[in-house]
């Protein structure tokens, strides 16, 4: 009978050979371990800070499924794999990601958004039965943390260290910003729009939560302001009652329990804007672009990269021989759209294509899979690679930035057929 | 002032902290009750934790400083250097 230990051991023997003529270096760490006796421990990468293995679990927020516990207080949990199978991320297993720890439970009925600023023609307030008088849109879209996967950056880098789960995606609905900005009109000096939400910092003086958008971004027929989820209110931990949606951008703009739009005529320079948030100059394939906050070294961070992960099995993952071997997930980036996921099982020498699932727009997950034929005994490493229709795909090779943002690396997927 | 009214926040933190946050035991050593003091009135101890261990002491003093001077905690420069060396010590890579 062959253990996973033996095989496990046969893969580092065999390690050196493989590297011939491979595209893709070693895997500087065996597989993931499996789940803990019992399965009550969450599936980790190896590559995570020993520091965040030892440290995180599995966690129920209230209303929540139990998912991958980094931080209590702000809360920061991330999606088990197990959930991201699909195009549609389920409200209870979405991740969670507060900065700040003053954390308010809005009432609904009490809930008001103020809208003007500097380069508004107006001011007014509104009701969420006013918002919900608007015309309604919808849009699949994910969300997705700038910082998703940064925990596996060599090396580490300080942040919350997220494996893959620092995203989902839904089907949200609400009013379009376009139609609230028209509601007070933009005077001809507006630049940006600034979002706050009712969270805040526990300390005064501390940096509010706070993202501007450029005015062309925010005028986007896409972008809204969501008080449905999936269906749904939003989840408190994802906004209740009321987020900014801004599909193909990362989730940092965001904004949860929206109270405040402000038109303004200069670059708006909260904590979160400058120095948060930021990639460094011309290191990135971004074609969406934040033109009035870039400097001379950083620019911040907006479309999401071409993208995909392998989630039809965990990494360390088990299964008998003899079945053929389906090998699926889910594709995304930044709304320029999926139009291709190749998969690979000899480290890169070769590539077969992977049948796409349905499309749900532009900015939303794409499900793909492949049925490889029985494997044989042993290990096998399988990695996805996503390729969108402006031609843009993954890279093989981190770009490492200081924040810990943009990780599109391939992802190495260890199976062990026994 | 300030130094009082984040004295309450801190007892304020400290009572939630036994209502819902698990206990996260940082490893003993000379500052730990500083640190346990000081970075719990904003946040859990688990981001503590989970950034080790990699952060070399320059890294971690930059960290300390950060939560000084961006997020206004209100730690005085000695306080600094003692939870600086026991996060060195303790968490440093």
């Amino acid at each position: 009978m062959i253990t996973r230990r033996d095989l496990i051991e046969s893969v580092g023997a065999g390690a050196g050979a493989a590297l011939l003529g491979a595209a893709f270096p070693a895997r500087a760490e065996g597989p993931a371990e499996g789940r803990a006796e019992g399965g009550a421990g969450p599936e980790l990468s190896p590559l995570l800070p020993a520091g965040t293995r030892a440290e995180a679990r599995l966690e129920s927020l209230p209303g929540k499924k139990p998912l991958i516990k980094l931080t209590t207080r702000p809360p920061n949990y991330e999606t088990p794999i197990e959930y991201l199978k699909t195009a549609i991320t389920r409200n209870d297993a979405f991740f969670v990601r507060y900065h700040l720890a003053d954390i308010p439970e809005v009432d609904a009925r009490t809930w008001k958004l103020r809208v003007g600023g500097a380069a508004a023609k107006a001011s007014r307030e509104l009701d969420l039965e006013e918002l919900r008088k608007l015309p309604a849109a919808e849009v699949v879209a994910v969300c997705q943390c700038a910082g998703n996967r940064r925990g596996l950056f060599r090396p580490h880098v300080a942040g919350i260290e997220w494996g893959n789960g620092a995203m989902g995606c839904a089907r949200w609905k609400g009013a379009r910003l376009e139609d609230v900005l028209n509601l007070v009109g933009l005077g001809p000096d507006a630049l940006e729009i600034v979002f706050d939400g009712a969270d805040g910092p526990v300390v005064a003086g501390a940096p509010d939560f706070a993202k501007s958008l450029p005015v062309a971004k925010a005028l986007e027929k896409t972008v809204l302001l969501a008080y449905e989820m999936n269906g749904e209110p939003l989840p408190h931990w994802n906004g209740f009652p009321v987020r900014l949606v801004v599909p193909g951008w990362s989730a940092t703009y965001w904004v949860k329990h929206l109270t405040s739009i402000e038109v303004v005529a200069k670059p708006y320079d909260g904590f979160w804007m400058k120095p948060g948030y930021r990639i460094p100059s011309g290191r990135f394939p971004i074609v969406t672009r934040f033109p009035s906050q870039d400097t001379a070294v950083n620019v911040p961070i907006t479309e999401i990269l071409i993208n995909s992960l392998i989630t039809s099995h965990a990494d360390g993952a088990e299964v008998k021989a003899g079945a053929k071997l389906v090998i699926g997930g889910i594709a995304w980036d930044g709304g320029h759209g999926v139009r291709s996921v190749e998969i690979t099982a000899d480290d890169g020498k070769t590539w077969v294509a992977a049948e796409l699932g349905e499309d749900l727009g532009p900015f939303a997950f794409r499900t793909f899979r492949h049925a490889f034929e029985a494997a044989a005994r042993g290990s096998h490493t399988f990695r996805a690679r996503a390729t969108n229709r402006i031609g843009q795909t993954q890279v093989a090779e981190l770009i490492h930035n200081p924040p810990g943002y943009h990780h599109n690396v391939m992802q190495p997927v260890t199976i062990f057929v026994t | 002032m300030r130094r009082f009214l984040l004295l309450g926040l801190a007892v304020a933190s400290i009572a939630s902290d036994l209502r819902a946050e698990p206990d996260i035991a940082l490893k003993p050593g000379p500052g730990r009750d500083t640190v346990e003091a000081q970075c719990s009135a904003c946040h859990s101890l688990d981001y503590i934790v989970m950034n080790s261990p990699f952060l070399t002491r320059t890294q971690w003093q930059a960290e300390v400083r950060k939560m000084i001077e961006a997020f206004k905690a209100p730690i005085d420069p000695a306080d600094a250097e003692a939870i600086t060396d026991y996060l060195t010590r303790a968490y440093g890579g």
